[in-house]
Parts: structure tokens; C-alpha cells; sequence
């Protein structure tokens, strides 16, 4: 018997985008109707063919995955990492049967889950209860095995008081809480994940990383896809690095997360897609021209659904070796002008010549408020602080560690008059 | 051995042996890989159809007045509205000596279960859309189990006509034991176009606009408000065409008795053209299936 569980080959996934052509100066009505005439022509071509329509002038196929190829064996515990539009959610997809890929084949052996999102599924006006059960065969659980975990889920969630409630009315820690109980209790032996440990309060993320690791410690195999480095080191054993659809680099989690690290391009910026549902980070940026300074200069754009009674911000550093180095957080430092009943606005956090080794950082940043978290984006955005070759005689902070605080040194000279025969 | 062990999750889990018949299960995935095994896949996921359709009807009728009232005042004020109109104004023949509401009523119910199958399950895929990207299981379970929405309806609607027959002291005869049969007949007739539909609104989201005029136009074209035996008889069989004038013309024989005559070329008709657009649309449904969570 093999014990290579999924094997890979050559996998390819394509998918068709469309553009629009680069305006003229002036609109002509001749453009206009030329253009418009054939895109009448070519819909009504697709439609007769049954083909998925596309909007825009110019079509370019996309290749989200090309020629990956990897085996894994019963046991390994994967963590895939790369940039977003890597490919990693595609090869998520397609393993998962959610798509099918354009090329290639994937050999699958034994039963497979997967947790592409916490609380799939869940209907708002269902209780608890209810929606532990649909949930649980959403995620492929048979209804026995439902019940003969029921209470052991429940009990990991902590949401006894409030299983005939619907969840509608629990609060966001609650849910998802419930939600994840129901997924670490599946029993595949492929389990795979997307970043879903993003979610919850800190405490939470504890356990349910805990939770993983149990899995990954029975011979089961695990896929992890997430940006948090720390737990993908934490968690994985082998690394996936993937950039522009392909597989870059298939090795020991240290030495992916290292590559990946070095190699990505730094991002001073980044923003999310709006929440319509809960206050959720909209966008994050750092000062770049400061972090040569060594001043972290960061601001946390928020937007929520209704007015804020206080918005409280943090934000952590993380070495890329994965350790985190420093952290801050608007309870401990508490702000000068307090967020009151607004909602949208910036948290700025400012640190002047941040006593760290220059080098490569990743930033995550979280916003809640006095009692809750409502959102937390772990290791988004990725720079250089400082001038890089400022140190370059230090033995590496894997050595000596990533503080850069000046120390004086001295010496106390015995002048002995000695003889020297 | 599972069921009685009390120990932590993480402890029964680690003890618990994975059996050597998942161990050598293989699943290859290709591209356009037509999957041979779809119809055990399908019943494979059987639990998952129940839980689906039981949380249609669930999340319906959570809000108890509202969903049981409209679903039995709409059928109703319809029937009121039809009698007066084809029975009173138009003074429409009935089948024998049946009242004309039964009349209606009797037509009217395999009519919303047309319908309300017809616009469910076209929205279904759509309404899924979240579950569609982020899961896998065969698609055709979301809108069978939209389905099942209105067959609770219709089972609501069929009480409301056993009522009404008591009340006008009309007695049904033995035909009803092929009810189960027309029942069957009328899924069959709705799901196909639902099927073709839903997977068409898929790709495109503005066929949905089209159902709404579709249903209303069918409510007076097939014959819902009067008797198909007021069609002369050299249309008789191209008004069959429409499957859903076979379904109608079954269930008032089946519920009406011997006043109702089975019209059997239209009938056969009706049943051919049944089958065949159930076999289209599951046909472009399973061709239209593996692309759903790139499109929705």
C-alpha cells in the first residue's frame, strides 16, 4: 500500500477575464456602434454556444495555477504560503472538488474535507442547535456522528446557555466559536483549511490552533493556507511556497517561510473588501519613506455598519523569522483623541526609532473595542525597517536576537608592570 | 465503541482507526472528468438533501403566522377571484356536477406546485451562491430541495380542498388513489424547466426577471380558472403540448371522479413532453454543473 495520500500533477486551472479597451480621446458613434455591434455579435454567439458571457472588449486568459505538481504522504502537515492571487485558494478549490481544474490531475486518497470558511452555511434565523446539525452535513459529517459528537461540540464552543437561540442574536465571538466547533470535530484523514484562524478572539485562535495541531499529531494530513506565518511554522512541517500560479518552492516549512519572506515584494498598503455584516478593517498603511528612519508610522482605516462606541486598535511586528518583536495596542497605549459613536474612520499609530534590527517585518494589525474583537488581519503587509546594510557585522538575529539597543562598552585596564622574562 | 466513551474529543479521535475501506478509496480529479459515479454520489449526499430542504421549510415557516397564513390565503382568494369570474361572469361549464370552486381548487394545486417549484428552485443556485464557492457537494440537491418547499405548501393546499369537498358535500371517488401519481407527474413536469432554468441563471442572472411573467402567463393560458373541455376538440391535443394541462386534466380526474374524461393523445403528450424537458434540463444541468462555483 502507498502512503502517498494526494498526488498532483501538472495541475492547471484557467480562467477567462475580460477588459475593456483603453478609451479614445473622444467617443465617435462609428467606434461606439463598431464596438457595440460586435459585442452583440459575440453574446449572442456565446449564448447559442452556452459559453459563460464575458464582459469587456478584450479577453486574456488567466492562468491561476499552471503545472503544479506534489505529492504528499499520510501525516504531512502542509502549509501553503504565498502573496494574494498566488493561487493558493485555487488549488484549495480544486482539491476540495469545488472547481475542476482546466488541466492536469489530482489523485486523492481517502476522505477529505475542507474548511474554506467558518460557519458555511449558517442560516441567521436558525438556533444553534439547528444549525450545529446543518452545518455539520454541509462539512460532510453524517447525522450519527453528528449526535455523537453533539455534546462535545457544544462544550467546545461554549454557547450551552444559548442553543435554542437563533443565531441571529449571538454575538460575532459566539458564532464563529460555535461555528469552528462544529469544523474541529470532522474526521477526515485530508483535512484541508483556508485561512481560517483569522477569526475569534485571541484565546480562541489559541485553542483552535491547538485543535489543529491534535489533528496534524494523528497521522492525518493537513493543508493550511494562511498568511499568519507564525502558525504555519508553528503548525506545518513541510512548506508549499506558490507565486504566479506555480509551485516555487516545495521544502521544509523553515525554508519556505524564509524564501517567502525575502522574496516578496514589500507592501506599504493594503485594503479589504467591506463587511457589511460586523466593524472590520477596510484598509492598512505604513509610512514607507519613515520605516528608513526606523518610525513605524501605521494607519488603521475601520468601517463598520453602525456608529462605534470606541474603536481600539493594535498592531504586532513580526520578524521574518516568525517570531513577533513588538506590539502595540490603543488599550495599553491608550489614545489621545479617543474614537466616540463614529463609523468609519483612522486609528494612526505612531513609533518613533523603534529599537529594532533593521531587516524584513510583516505587520498584522486588529481593531475592537473595550470587550470585543472585531477584526484581525495577521501578517498582511510585509517591509523593510531601516537601512539594511547599517549592521551587517552583527551575527543574525536568529543568534543574538532582533533588539537593537545600543550597549556601551568598556574596559578597566590593569596596567601591571609585567615581567616578562 | 464511540458511542459510549466519554474521554476528551482529541483523545477518542486519536484512538479512533481509520478503516481500511476509506484507506484505499481513490478519487481522481480531471479536467472535464464526467463523474461515473454521479448517481451514488448523489445518494451519498442524501443527508445533506434532507437537511437542506429541512431548513427551506424551517426558515419558511419560522415566522408561523406569516408563512402558514399566506400559504393559505393565497389559494384561497384566487379561487374566490376565478369562481366569480369564469363561474359567475363567464358562466365557464364545469366537469359534471362538481362545484365550481372545487373545480379551481382542484386545478389550481398542481398549478402552485408548478409555480412555486418553478421560481424556488430557479433562485435556488443564486440564493445558495456562498455554499456553492465554498463546498463541494452535487449540485442538484439545492434546488430538489428547494423543490420540497413546495410540496409542504402543496400538502397545506390539498388539506384546504379536502375541506372545502367536506363542505360542499362532494364526494371524491376512487380515481384518488392515482393522486400519488399526478403528484409525481407535476415534479417531474416542474423540475425539468427548473432545472434548465436555475442553471441557466446561473451565467445569466437577468432569465430570473423572465419567471414571474412566465408564471402569470401560464396561470391563464394552462386551465387553472376554467375546465379543458371547453377547448373545441381539434385543439384539444396541441393545447396538451403545454405539460401542464396533462397535469391539471389528471388531477381533476383523479379528485373529481367520473364527471372529469381523461383526454388520453393529450394526456400521453403531456407526459412525453414532461419527460423529455426533465431529461434536457438534467442533461444541461450536469453539463452546466462543474462551472457553478466559477460563475456564481
Amino acid at each position: 500500500m502507498t502512503d502517498i495520500v494526494i498526488r498532483a500533477d501538472r495541475l492547471g486551472k484557467r480562467y477567462v477575464i475580460g477588459h475593456r479597451t483603453e478609451r479614445e480621446r473622444y467617443t465617435a458613434l462609428r467606434d461606439v456602434l463598431t464596438r457595440s455591434t460586435t459585442r452583440l455579435l459575440r453574446t449572442a454567439l456565446d449564448v447559442a454556444r452556452g459559453r459563460q458571457l464575458i464582459d469587456g472588449d478584450e479577453r486574456e486568459e488567466f492562468w491561476a495555477l499552471s503545472e503544479v505538481s506534489f505529492e504528499l504522504k499520510r501525516g504531512d502537515v502542509v502549509g501553503v504560503v504565498g502573496r494574494n492571487g498566488a493561487g493558493k485558494s485555487t488549488l484549495l478549490k480544486v482539491l476540495s472538488r469545488i472547481t475542476e481544474p482546466t488541466r492536469g490531475r489530482v489523485e486523492i486518497r481517502g476522505r477529505l474535507a475542507s474548511l474554506l470558511e467558518v460557519g458555511t452555511g449558517f442560516h441567521p434565523e436558525l438556533s444553534g442547535r439547528e444549525n450545529i446539525y446543518l452545518n455539520g452535513a454541509i462539512l460532510g459529517m453524517r447525522r450519527a456522528e453528528i449526535d455523537r459528537k453533539f455534546d462535545e461540540i457544544v462544550a467546545f464552543a461554549e454557547v450551552e446557555k444559548f442553543l435554542d437561540t437563533p443565531v441571529k442574536r449571538y454575538s460575532s465571538g459566539m458564532y464563529v466559536r460555535l461555528a469552528f466547533a462544529v469544523a474541529a470535530h470532522l474526521e477526515p484523514e485530508i483535512l484541508v483549511v483556508d485561512e481560517v484562524l483569522a477569526v475569534g478572539d485571541a484565546e480562541f485562535q489559541k485553542k483552535c490552533l491547538g485543535k489543529m495541531k491534535d489533528v496534524a499529531g494523528q497521522g492525518r494530513t493537513v493543508i493550511f493556507v494562511s498568511h499568519n506565518l507564525a502558525a504555519v511554522k508553528a503548525l506545518c512541517n513541510r512548506g508549499l511556497l506558490l507565486a504566479g500560479g506555480r509551485v516555487v518552492r516545495d521544502d521544509s516549512v523553515d525554508a519556505v517561510v524564509r524564501q517567502y519572506v525575502n522574496t516578496s515584494d514589500a507592501a506599504y498598503s493594503i485594503s479589504f473588501a467591506a463587511n457589511s455584516a460586523r466593524p472590520a478593517i477596510s484598509a492598512i498603511d505604513v509610512d514607507s519613506e519613515a520605516l528608513a528612519e526606523r518610525h513605524l508610522i501605521v494607519d488603521i482605516h475601520f468601517a463598520s455598519p453602525k456608529p462605534l462606541h470606541t474603536a481600539v486598535g493594535g498592531i504586532v511586528l513580526r520578524a521574518d523569522t516568525g517570531e513577533a518583536v513588538w506590539g502595540s495596542n490603543s488599550r495599553f497605549h491608550p489614545s489621545r483623541n479617543p474614537v466616540k459613536g463614529v463609523a468609519y474612520g483612522v486609528l494612526r499609530c505612531e513609533a518613533r526609532r523603534l529599537p529594532i534590527r533593521p531587516g524584513r517585518y510583516s505587520l498584522s494589525a486588529w481593531l475592537g473595542d473595550w470587550h470585543e474583537d472585531y477584526d484581525a488581519r495577521i501578517d498582511v503587509l510585509n517591509f523593510t525597517v531601516g537601512a539594511d546594510d547599517a549592521h551587517s557585522l552583527l551575527p543574525p538575529a536568529s543568534a543574538v536576537g532582533h533588539l537593537d539597543w545600543p550597549a556601551e562598552w568598556g574596559a578597566a585596564f590593569e596596567t601591571r608592570e609585567a615581567s616578562i622574562a | 465503541m464511540p458511542s459510549e466513551n466519554k474521554s476528551p474529543p482529541i483523545e477518542e479521535w486519536r484512538n479512533h482507526p481509520i478503516s481500511r475501506s476509506e484507506q484505499t478509496h481513490l478519487r481522481v480529479l480531471e479536467a472535464s472528468h464526467s463523474e461515473r459515479n454521479y448517481w451514488s454520489d448523489l445518494w451519498h449526499y442524501r443527508e445533506l438533501f434532507a437537511i437542506l430542504a429541512w431548513r427551506d421549510v424551517a426558515v419558511r415557516y419560522k415566522q408561523t403566522i406569516i408563512g402558514i397564513a399566506w400559504a393559505v390565503v393565497r389559494p384561497l382568494l384566487t379561487m374566490v377571484i376565478f369562481t366569480i369570474v369564469f363561474g359567475k361572469l363567464a358562466k365557464l361549464p364545469s366537469n359534471g356536477d362538481a362545484p365550481y370552486p372545487i373545480l379551481v381548487f382542484a386545478g389550481m394545486l398542481p398549478w402552485f406546485l408548478f409555480s412555486s417549484i418553478l421560481s424556488e428552485a430557479s433562485s435556488s443556485l443564486i440564493n445558495n451562491a456562498s455554499l456553492i464557492g465554498k463546498v463541494y457537494f452535487p449540485r442538484l440537491i439545492v434546488p430538489a430541495s428547494a423543490g420540497v418547499v413546495a410540496l409542504v405548501d402543496f400538502t397545506i393546499n390539498l388539506a384546504i380542498l379536502f375541506g372545502l369537498m367536506a363542505w360542499y358535500g362532494y364526494q371524491p371517488s376512487w380515481h384518488i388513489v392515482f393522486l400519488p401519481i399526478f403528484i409525481a407527474f407535476a415534479v417531474v413536469a416542474s423540475l425539468g424547466p427548473a432545472l434548465y432554468i436555475t442553471a441557466l441563471n446561473v451565467k445569466y442572472r437577468d432569465v430570473r426577471y423572465a419567471i414571474p411573467f412566465v408564471i402569470q402567463f401560464g396561470l391563464y393560458v394552462s386551465p387553472v380558472g376554467f375546465s379543458s373541455e371547453i377547448i373545441p376538440s381539434e385543439f384539444r391535443f396541441w393545447y396538451s403540448l403545454n405539460p401542464v394541462v396533462g397535469v391539471i386534466d389528471g388531477f381533476r380526474w383523479s379528485l373529481l371522479g367520473d364527471g372529469s374524461h381523461l383526454y388520453m393523445p393529450g394526456f400521453l403528450a403531456s407526459i412525453g413532453i414532461a419527460v423529455f424537458t426533465m431529461w434536457y434540463g438534467l442533461r444541461y444541468f450536469r453539463g452546466a454543473e462543474r462551472a457553478f462555483a466559477d460563475l456564481v
